[in-house]
C-alpha cells in the first residue's frame, strides 16, 4: 500500500445531456491526491469543481475515464459497493449542512455508525467524543433545526469525523456562513489535518478560505487550470 | 441489518410524531369506519331475521279475503270447522289454531287499558312459539266450554297488576268478568315497531260467545312440522279451502295463506341491500382514509427525498433505506390497524347496545379493512421511498 495514492483520476470526463444539448462539465481531468493532503479546489461557478467533487466522493460517476480510490477502479463498482466505499472510507460536509432536521445532534452523529453496525454503547461514546471535538458537547440533545448555521456545520463536520474516514470532502462548507463563522470552521478543518493527518478536499471559490489549504487546484471550463503542487513537483 | 433498520425506523417515527400520527390516523379512520358500519349492518340484519323467527317458524297464516288494492275485504270469515277440517285432512301439521281478535278495554282494580283480545286454543301458543311463564295454559274443559279465563301478555300484566301476582285474580274484559290463569313470556317489539306483549288471550268460544256474539274465526294460525314441507302444506290448504268455500275453477281465491318464509326472505333481501349500502359507505370511508394517508406521504416526499439523499451519502445502501421505510410503514399501519379495530369494535358495541341491536363480530371484514389500509399505508410509504432511493445520492440531495 505504501506509495499508492489515495485518489487518482485519469482522463475523467462528465457530460450532461446528449446530442447537441450535451455539456461537458469535466473535459478530461488528471489528478492525484495522497494521504494527509489538504487540497482546495477552486474556480468560478460552472467550472466543474463541484462535479469533480461529487465524482471524487462517489456520489456521481464519470462519463469516461478512470477513478482509482486506493487502487480500486470505482467505475467497476456497483451502486451498493460505492455506498459501502462511502460508508467506510469517506466523510462529507455539504454547503447546506444536510443534517436530519428533527433529529438531535447526537443522533445525527450516530447515523453513519449505525450503518457501520457499531454497537450502541461504543456508538454513543464516539458520537459524544466527536461532538466535543467540534466544541458542541453541550448541544448533544438539541435537534438540528434548533442550532445556528455555524453550529449545524460543526455537527456536520463531527458527523464526517465520527467514522474516522480516509478522506473528508467538504463542498463549500462556509458558503452559508458569515465571515467569523467561516474562519472558525476553517481553523477546525486545518487543525484536523495538522493534528490527525486527515486528508481533506475542499471546494470553495473564496481565496481567503482556500488559503487554509496546503495545495490549491484551480478549475476553469472543466479543466485544471493550475495546481500549486504541480509547480513544486 | 434488520435490527438496525428497525431501530432507525422507530427513531424516525419518534422524531416525526406529527407526520406519523397523521398517517396512522388515516388508517385508524378507515379501519374503524368499515368495522363499525359492517358490524352494525349485520347486527340489524340478524335482529330483523330473529324477530321474524320469533313470530313462529314454519308458520302459515290463513286469513279471509285478498289484500289487493281496489278490492273490498268483503270475504266471509272462517269458522271453527274450517280449522278442524284442516287439522284432520292435511298431514304434517304441528298445530292449527283458529283465532278471533278484537279490541277491548280490560279493567283490574282502578286500572284500565285498551288492548287486543284474542280468542284461540292452546295450539295458538304452539304455532307462535310463545310460552306461558307463569301459571298455566287452558285446560281441555275450558277450551270446550269457552270458560271465561285469560292469559296475559307482559305489557297488560305490568299495566294492570304492577308487581302483584296476577294469577287467580279477576279482571274485566269489556262487560265480562274473567279469571287470570297465566302470563306469557315477553316477545318485545316487533320488527315493525308494535308491542307484541300488549295482548290478552282467552279460549276461542269465550270470545266468540261473550264478546263477539257470533261463531266467526278471522284468522287461522298453522304451524308446519318441517320447514321443507311448508310449500306443499300451503298448496294443500289452498286447494282444501277453495273446495270448502265453493270457488269455481278460474275464479280467484277469497282467502290468503301467508307464508312467513316469504316474509323472512323479503326481509333478508332488504337487510342484504342495507348491508351492501353500509359496505359502500364503509368503502368510501376507507377510500377517504387512504387519500388522507396518501396526502401526508406525498407532502412529506420532498423532505424525505432529501433525507434519503443524506442517508445514501453517508453510506446507506438502497436496501438499507428501503427496509427502514418499509418497517416505518408497517409499524404505522399495524398500529393504526390495531387502534382502528379497537375503536371500531368498541364503538359498534356501544352503538349496538344503544340501538338494542345484537353485536355481530365479522372477522372477515376486520381482516379486509386492516389489509386494505395496511396496503395503502405501505404502498404510499414505500413506493415514493423506493423511487427516491434509486436516485443518485446527489440528485436526491438536490431535490427541492
Amino acid at each position: 500500500m505504501a506509495g499508492q495514492p489515495l485518489i487518482e483520476l485519469r482522463g475523467v470526463t462528465k457530460i450532461y445531456g446528449s446530442g447537441e444539448a450535451a455539456v461537458a462539465a469535466l473535459a478530461g481531468i488528471d489528478l492525484t491526491i495522497r494521504d494527509g493532503e489538504f487540497v482546495a479546489v477552486m474556480g468560478p461557478s460552472g467550472s466543474g469543481k463541484s462535479t469533480a467533487m461529487n465524482i471524487l466522493g462517489c456520489l456521481d460517476t464519470p462519463t469516461s475515464g478512470q477513478y482509482y480510490f486506493r487502487g480500486t477502479d470505482v467505475g467497476s463498482l456497483s451502486r451498493d459497493q460505492r455506498a459501502l466505499l462511502r460508508r467506510y472510507y469517506i466523510g462529507f460536509v455539504f454547503q447546506g449542512f444536510n443534517l436530519l432536521k428533527r433529529t438531535t445532534a447526537i443522533e445525527n452523529l450516530e447515523l453513519p455508525l449505525i450503518y457501520r453496525g457499531v454497537p450502541q454503547a461504543e456508538r454513543q461514546a464516539r458520537a459524544r467524543d466527536a461532538l466535543a471535538k467540534v466544541g458542541l458537547a453541550d448541544r448533544a440533545g438539541h435537534s438540528a433545526s434548533e442550532l445556528s448555521g455555524g453550529q449545524q456545520q460543526r455537527v456536520a463536520i463531527a458527523r464526517a469525523l465520527v467514522t474516522d474516514p480516509s478522506v473528508m470532502f467538504a463542498d463549500e462548507p462556509t458558503g452559508n456562513l458569515d465571515s467569523a463563522r467561516s474562519h472558525e470552521i476553517m481553523e477546525l478543518l486545518a487543525s484536523l489535518n495538522a493534528e490527525r493527518g486527515l486528508t481533506i478536499v475542499l471546494v470553495t471559490h473564496e481565496d481567503d478560505i482556500a488559503a487554509y489549504a496546503k495545495r490549491r487546484i484551480r478549475f476553469r471550463d472543466g479543466r485544471i487550470e493550475s495546481d500549486s503542487a504541480a509547480v513544486i513537483a | 441489518m434488520i435490527s438496525n433498520a428497525f431501530f432507525l425506523a422507530l427513531r424516525e417515527i419518534r422524531n416525526n410524531l406529527m407526520r406519523a400520527g397523521l398517517t396512522t390516523l388515516g388508517i385508524v379512520i378507515g379501519v374503524a369506519a368499515v368495522i363499525s358500519m359492517v358490524t352494525l349492518g349485520s347486527g340489524a340484519s340478524v335482529s330483523v331475521t330473529s324477530d321474524i323467527a320469533s313470530m313462529g317458524r314454519n308458520l302459515l297464516i290463513l286469513i279471509p279475503g285478498q289484500r289487493k288494492p281496489g278490492t273490498l275485504n268483503a270475504a266471509s270469515p272462517f269458522d271453527s270447522d274450517d280449522a278442524h277440517v284442516i287439522a284432520r285432512e292435511i298431514s304434517g301439521l304441528a298445530a292449527v289454531a283458529p283465532a278471533i281478535s278484537r279490541s277491548a278495554v280490560v279493567v283490574a282494580g282502578n286500572k284500565n287499558r285498551t288492548t287486543s283480545v284474542t280468542g284461540s286454543s292452546n295450539d295458538f301458543f304452539v304455532a307462535r312459539e310463545w310460552n306461558v311463564t307463569l301459571g298455566r295454559n287452558f285446560s281441555l274443559t275450558e277450551e270446550r266450554s269457552g270458560k271465561s279465563v285469560c292469559i296475559l301478555g307482559q305489557t297488560v300484566r305490568k299495566e294492570l297488576f304492577g308487581t302483584q301476582d296476577p294469577i287467580g285474580a279477576r279482571m274485566r274484559v269489556d262487560k265480562i268478568s274473567c279469571e287470570v290463569i297465566g302470563v306469557l313470556e315477553s316477545k318485545g317489539q316487533s320488527t315493525f315497531g308494535s308491542d307484541q306483549d300488549d295482548y290478552v288471550i282467552m279460549p276461542l268460544k269465550a270470545v266468540q260467545r261473550r264478546l263477539a256474539g257470533n261463531t266467526d274465526v278471522n284468522m287461522i294460525w298453522i304451524s308446519v312440522r318441517d320447514a321443507s314441507y311448508t310449500d306443499r302444506a300451503k298448496g294443500d290448504i289452498e286447494r282444501l279451502m277453495r273446495e270448502r268455500r265453493h270457488i269455481v275453477p278460474g275464479a280467484s281465491d277469497d282467502f290468503q295463506v301467508n307464508d312467513m318464509q316469504e316474509v323472512t326472505r323479503m326481509v333478508e333481501s332488504t337487510t342484504a341491500i342495507l348491508t351492501a349500502f353500509l359496505s359502500a359507505v364503509a368503502a368510501v370511508s376507507l377510500l377517504v382514509g387512504g387519500i388522507g394517508i396518501m396526502n401526508i406521504m406525498l407532502v412529506s416526499v420532498t423532505e424525505r427525498t432529501r433525507e434519503i439523499g443524506i442517508r445514501l451519502a453517508i453510506g446507506a445502501r438502497e436496501r438499507d433505506v428501503l427496509l427502514q421505510f418499509l418497517i416505518e410503514a408497517v409499524v404505522m399501519s399495524a398500529l393504526g390497524g390495531l387502534i382502528g379495530i379497537t375503536i371500531g369494535l368498541a364503538g359498534s358495541a356501544i352503538a349496538a347496545a344503544a340501538l338494542e341491536l345484537p353485536f355481530v363480530f365479522e372477522p372477515g371484514i376486520v381482516a379486509l379493512a386492516v389489509v386494505f389500509s395496511a396496503a395503502v399505508g405501505v404502498g404510499f410509504g414505500y413506493f415514493p421511498a423506493r423511487r427516491a432511493a434509486r436516485l443518485d445520492p446527489i440528485e436526491a440531495l438536490r431535490h427541492e
